[in-house]
């Protein structure tokens, strides 16, 4: 998969978990932080969007739809500290024309998010 | 962004003038202007920053970057200090792509200081405030308040 410009300057990389689905990765870096000893909330949330989109894209498969964001919205309920951050999101439902879709964020434990987001995306076929 | 000594209340062109590093220097964020609850902030238009290589488009990440800490900001200033808050939701509406190789011009208001919850709004345009790029909704939860 080729990246895109935003996703190498965030140091993502794509992989699938042990069920076979999308999984995104981002190591800390110091161009990652917002307040001293934190992720910014905007990198956390521009790999939410990615793994989001990592798993409407899987979901499709051969479908060549155009997907356009429409919206949005991101929960923060941990502070990301200064290490590796993983994200994964779900298809919700896929629909003609709208996909709805979740993404969430952790760090050490899978089960204690650090932040997630739903989206909705416009299909355009 | 701690270790300064800010003069009373908060002036964002020194805090952006002072600040070293961290995410929003690394996407080029810059200082434009405020007022008494809002702040403008600049994401240029910068090749590494593209989402869609094929059409030149913005992704989406740095404009939630970019409103994450115009909003913020907003906070300060109606606040009149510098004082800790965390983002606690935020809601972004694509209204339209950025135009590709245009600056990002972001607006960040506070309308709303409660106790514990500071309520925030704005908008991201590319030159045209009244044709905006996205709209965004928000709280941040105030870090300082007794629980």
């Amino acid at each position: 998969m080729t990246l895109s410009p935003y996703a190498e300057l965030l140091g993502l990389t794509f992989d699938t978990d042990d069920r076979g689905h999308p999984i995104v990765t981002m190591p800390f870096a110091g161009d990652l932080l917002g307040r001293p000893g934190f992720l910014h909330g905007g990198a956390i949330g521009g790999m939410l969007e990615m793994a989001a989109w990592a798993a409407l894209r899987a979901a499709l498969g051969d479908d060549h739809a155009t997907i356009k964001p429409i919206n949005v919205t991101i929960d923060y309920m941990r502070g990301g500290r200064e290490r590796t951050t993983f994200a994964g999101g779900t298809v919700t439902r896929l629909g003609a024309r709208i996909a709805n879709v979740t993404a969430t964020a952790w760090q050490d434990d899978r089960d204690r998010p650090i932040a997630a987001a739903h989206l909705n995306y416009l299909l355009k076929r | 962004m701690t270790a300064f000594s800010l003069p009373p209340g908060f002036d964002p062109a020194r805090f952006f003038a002072a600040r070293i590093g961290g995410h929003g220097s690394r996407l080029g964020i810059g200082y434009q202007a405020h007022g008494a609850d809002w702040c403008e902030l600049l994401l240029p238009f910068r090749d590494d920053l593209v989402g869609d290589p094929a059409r030149g488009v913005l992704a989406s990440g740095p404009i939630v970057t970019l409103m994450d800490m115009a909003t913020s900001v907003g906070v300060w200033l109606k606040r009149g200090a510098f004082l800790p808050h965390a983002t606690l939701d935020l809601r972004l509406d694509y209204l339209r792509p950025a135009t590709a190789g245009r600056t990002v011009v972001g607006r960040g208001e506070c309308y709303r200081v409660a106790r514990q919850v500071a309520f925030v709004r704005g908008i991201a345009h590319d030159g045209d405030p009244d044709d905006p790029v996205a709209h965004v909704a928000g709280t941040f939860m105030l870090l300082d308040a007794a629980a």
